[in-house]
């Protein structure tokens, strides 16, 4: 019965989270409002939302996030670096990296993660669904940034969704 | 306003602006196009990161309560920039636009 | 302090947005305009929000959020438009 009023209980909670944000205020008037539209709007639109992806580990999940979080910051301080460096020097590349994660919802993920952090952008993901081209604007060692990446941001990503 | 919190907002203010102008110098001067995605593609979404911490900081001292609303502009950037950049990404390979000449490829990706 | 860090802040920003210009107006490809204007609106959300600190005003954060709906919505369709020669297939 829950699940059937509640088809989604995650996105309930991001969208009131959301209007709460939306109209600033955390009044009584606007939480009950809040909670309306977050049930009717899962309610109404889940059969078009592609299949269900739960979080199963929340805490890897917030650590995930600081980990990002700092990542981003550093990645931002060497762009900036190597932008005003000599831009003769610098060694981009495309690099091929190899899929373990195989769900939709995960790619995206792990794609846009690496399109905010080092140095690198996701440009296309292979017909097969198992390689991701990455341009990267400065690299040294191919290798072992493919190993890199797979080990900071695809195997929590795995283990929080797909297990 | 206290002193602290002036200067603090003033640092998150001065920050975004750079990294802003750093994403746009990147894509003014860097020779190819895949190079030049990497410039805006993060370090203009850190740019406004920065200045709405700082405007979320400034106007949640002013003692009208706590002001969180504009954090919503910078979580909605941090979900469609990768997005973008990707798509944009993808029409540059379709059309094949020219990369300098010594970017390395891998073998079996034409 | 603020009344002089705004203007600097101010000044970089417009910076950004004339170098956004110069790669809009030179190009050379499509994709490289593309990625000007998207950089533009970015930089237009740092300026009004710099703006909204400025004039105190609270209500240029939702010019902030359409502009940044719009010009995603805007980037996707133009270079699905390079890529398929068709917005809706």
């Amino acid at each position: 019965m829950m699940r059937r009023l509640f088809p989604r209980p995650e996105l309930s909670g991001i969208l009131w989270g959301l209007w709460l944000l939306l109209v600033n205020s955390v009044s009584f008037g606007q939480i009950l409002l809040g909670a309306f539209w977050a049930w009717l709007i899962p309610f109404y639109t889940h059969s078009f939302w592609p299949g269900v992806m739960s979080l199963r580990k929340p805490w890897l999940g917030l650590k995930f996030l600081g980990v990002v979080m700092v990542d981003i910051l550093i990645a931002n301080a060497i762009v900036a670096r190597l932008v005003l460096s000599n831009s003769e020097r610098l060694q981009p590349a495309f690099m091929l990296m190899p899929l373990d994660v195989k769900e939709d919802f995960t790619i995206t993920l792990l794609a846009s993660t690496i399109s905010l952090t080092p140095g690198t952008v996701s440009a296309d993901l292979t017909a097969d669904r198992r390689h991701l081209l990455i341009h990267s604007l400065h690299v040294d060692d191919i290798e072992q940034t493919i190993a890199q990446m797979k080990q900071r941001y695809e195997a929590p990503l795995k283990e929080m969704f797909e297990c | 306003m206290e002193l602290f919190v002036e200067i603090v907002v003033s640092i998150c203010l001065l920050g975004g602006a750079a990294f802003a102008l750093v994403g746009s110098i990147g894509l003014a001067r860097l020779p190819d196009f895949y190079m030049r995605l990497h410039g805006p593609a993060k370090a203009s979404t850190l740019g406004v990161g920065g200045m709405v911490i700082g405007s979320t900081i400034f106007f949640s001292t002013r003692g009208n309560g706590l002001s969180l609303h504009e954090i919503l502009v910078v979580v909605f950037l941090f979900i469609t920039a990768p997005i973008s950049a990707h798509i944009v990404a993808k029409a540059a390979l379709h059309l094949q636009l020219p990369t300098v000449a010594r970017t390395r490829r891998p073998e079996n990706k034409s | 302090m603020l009344n002089v860090v705004i203007p600097i802040a101010f000044f970089m920003i417009s910076a950004a947005l004339l170098l956004n210009l110069w790669r809009l107006l030179i190009g050379p490809s499509l994709p490289d305009r593309i990625l000007a204007l998207d950089t533009m609106y970015i930089n237009a959300i740092a300026l009004l929000v710099l703006y909204g600190i400025y004039q105190q005003g609270e209500f240029y954060f939702e010019a902030a959020l359409l502009i940044a709906v719009m010009g995603f919505v805007g980037t996707v369709v133009l270079s699905k438009y390079l890529l398929r020669g068709d917005i809706i297939e």
